[in-house]
């Protein structure tokens, strides 16, 4: 099974430490690297792809070191943030370029394959020049996939698209994920990677801030309220009931229903379902208000 | 075994090179060149102004200048816009990459700079003079050994135009003429040497036996291509920093 490891990876530049002893293993399927500007999501990126080499640590990919190896980019595919491409060609010379610098058997079945995937046919007659940044992106990631990689590398992949593309990338990257494919993208639009990765690795100042699940590390998180939306036949009753649990720390009515805040997650969780009986309330919806990834992310920046 | 050039990064150079504005300015020289030894051919009676304006303009400044501009594009540009990481996040052994892109500026410096030597040399002294050959000669080897020189610099700094420039007007402008020894380790004496090698003529100014200049020309090509090969092998991209 093909994998990315690291093991103690770290990378520093002069006194300034980019990347901080970091351990992951990701396997196959989608995994979303996070973190705030200038937290190390890059530098990683390009540790795991071989355009840095670690200062200290073990990194490979499918079982091979990655820096001076360009022979790894046969398993690698690698869309860069950077949106310079050589836009003297247009999109189909490009992808072509690249799969015959790949050595493909079959460049030309391999491009059309890569830009029909895309979405780019109808464009790939165009100069590079005159697309838009989403097109460039969506050209950019087919040139990285026109050999089929076992591993593909995506900084911030969502850059300039629109609602639109971005949705048909985010199918695109999890047919990939499906297919036993490792994705391993990195991007600051928290609610696509949170629609597209139930996996996530959190990088704060240069280290491995949370790894996993998000929704199980918001849980994990016991220090922080966990915030409900509740609806029921009675909100004001069951505010009323709730606040005398232990496991709830707030309460409020709201238009849209109880806006409750948990100290325990699984506590309320299995507390509120017995309450609403023993009052005779009926439960109509229990919404988990702020486990959105971009609240994981707040809460873990906080901390 | 892959051999030593891949014709997709020729291709794909070549256009980069000759699409960019300053394609222009690759030409510029070649045209003074060839303008002036003409003028100078109509109005210029008798002495030596032949060998000494094509080996004086020729190899100090037509050369070194069409070299500089375009060896320092082929592979710097790339480096300088990112566009090179396309290139490099493939399985291409980083010499090909290197020895293609230095076969174009190599050849695009002889089309634009030696075969307007020649040609200059040709209005001059005709066609077939040893003077027109001998100059093709040399020029051929500067833009060879000039090439390796400026596409090693371009993977060495950012700044390999200004550093190039330096170089040029430093060492191969004033060291390499006052300094003796210095022409051993001279790009333009090489270049030179081996001009006289075949036209035998004083007013060239070359210091160096032919052989010489060929083996030490082949030494310094050798050597700025494996040294540009190592650079481009650790490329590395600078993320963010913590």
């Amino acid at each position: 099974m093909t994998s990315i490891e690291l093991n103690g990876v770290t990378r520093w530049y002069g006194n300034v430490v980019a990347v901080n002893d970091i351990t992951m293993s990701i396997g196959p399927g989608v995994t979303g690297l996070l973190g705030p500007n200038g937290a190390g999501k890059s530098t990683l990126l390009h540790l795991i792809a071989g355009f840095l080499a670690p200062s200290r640590g073990e990194l490979t990919v499918a079982g091979e070191q990655t820096w001076r190896n360009p022979g790894l980019f046969r398993k690698v595919g690698l869309v860069p943030e950077r949106d310079s491409v050589y836009s003297f060609l247009t999109g189909e010379e490009f992808v072509l370029a690249t799969a015959r610098l790949h050595k493909l058997a079959d460049p030309e079945a391999a491009a059309s394959r890569a830009i029909g995937r895309l979405d780019m046919a109808e464009a790939a007659g165009r100069r590079i020049s005159t697309y838009s940044k989403g097109m460039r992106q969506r050209i950019k990631v087919a040139a990285a996939l026109v050999h089929d990689p076992e591993v593909l590398l995506l900084d911030e992949p969502f850059n300039g698209m629109d609602p639109r593309q971005r949705l048909h990338m985010m199918e695109l990257l999890h047919a990939e994920g499906e297919r036993g494919r490792v994705i391993l993208l990195s991007s600051h639009i928290l609610e696509e990677v949170e629609r597209l990765s139930g996996t996530i690795q959190v990088i704060v100042g240069g280290r491995l801030a949370a790894s996993g699940d998000f929704r199980a590390i918001r849980r994990l998180m016991t220090s922080r309220p966990h915030v409900f939306l509740v609806r029921s036949s009675d909100d004001r009753r069951l505010g009323a009931a709730l606040i005398g649990s232990p496991a709830v720390s707030g309460v409020e009515l709201t238009p849209r229903g109880l806006q409750v805040r948990a100290l325990d997650y699984y506590a309320f969780t299995r507390q509120v379902a017995g309450l609403t009986r023993e009052h005779g309330i009926a439960l109509r919806e229990l919404l988990p208000a702020d486990e959105s990834l971009e609240s994981v992310f707040a809460y873990l920046l906080a901390s | 075994m892959p051999g030593p050039l891949n014709g997709v990064i020729i291709s794909v150079t070549f256009r980069a090179t000759m699409g960019r504005r300053r394609a222009l300015l690759f030409a510029v020289p070649a045209v003074v060149l060839i303008a002036v030894t003409a003028v100078l051919a109509v109005t210029a009676h008798g002495g030596s102004w032949q060998p000494e304006f094509l080996g004086d303009f020729g190899f100090t400044i037509v050369l070194p200048l069409t070299s500089l501009i375009i060896g320092t594009s082929v592979l710097g540009a790339e480096i300088d816009d990112g566009s090179v990481v396309h290139l490099l996040a493939t399985p291409v052994p980083r010499s090909q990459v290197v020895l293609s892109k230095f076969v174009v500026a190599a050849a695009l410096t002889i089309l634009l700079g030696a075969i307007p030597e020649y040609l200059g040399a040709a209005i001059a002294a005709g066609p077939g003079s040893r003077l027109a050959v001998g100059l093709l000669a040399g020029a051929a080897a500067a833009a060879v050994i000039y090439n390796a020189l400026f596409v090693m610099l371009s993977a060495l700094t950012t700044r390999a135009i200004a550093i190039g420039l330096i170089y040029l007007l430093v060492w191969e402008g004033l060291l390499a003429n006052l300094v003796p020894g210095v022409g051993l380790l001279s790009a333009g004496q090489y270049s030179l040497s081996i001009a006289n090698g075949i036209a035998s003529n004083k007013s060239l100014n070359a210091h160096l036996t032919a052989t010489t200049a060929v083996v030490m020309g082949l030494i310094v090509t050798v050597a700025a291509l494996v040294i540009c090969t190592r650079k481009l092998a650790v490329f590395s991209i600078r993320g963010d920093a913590a």
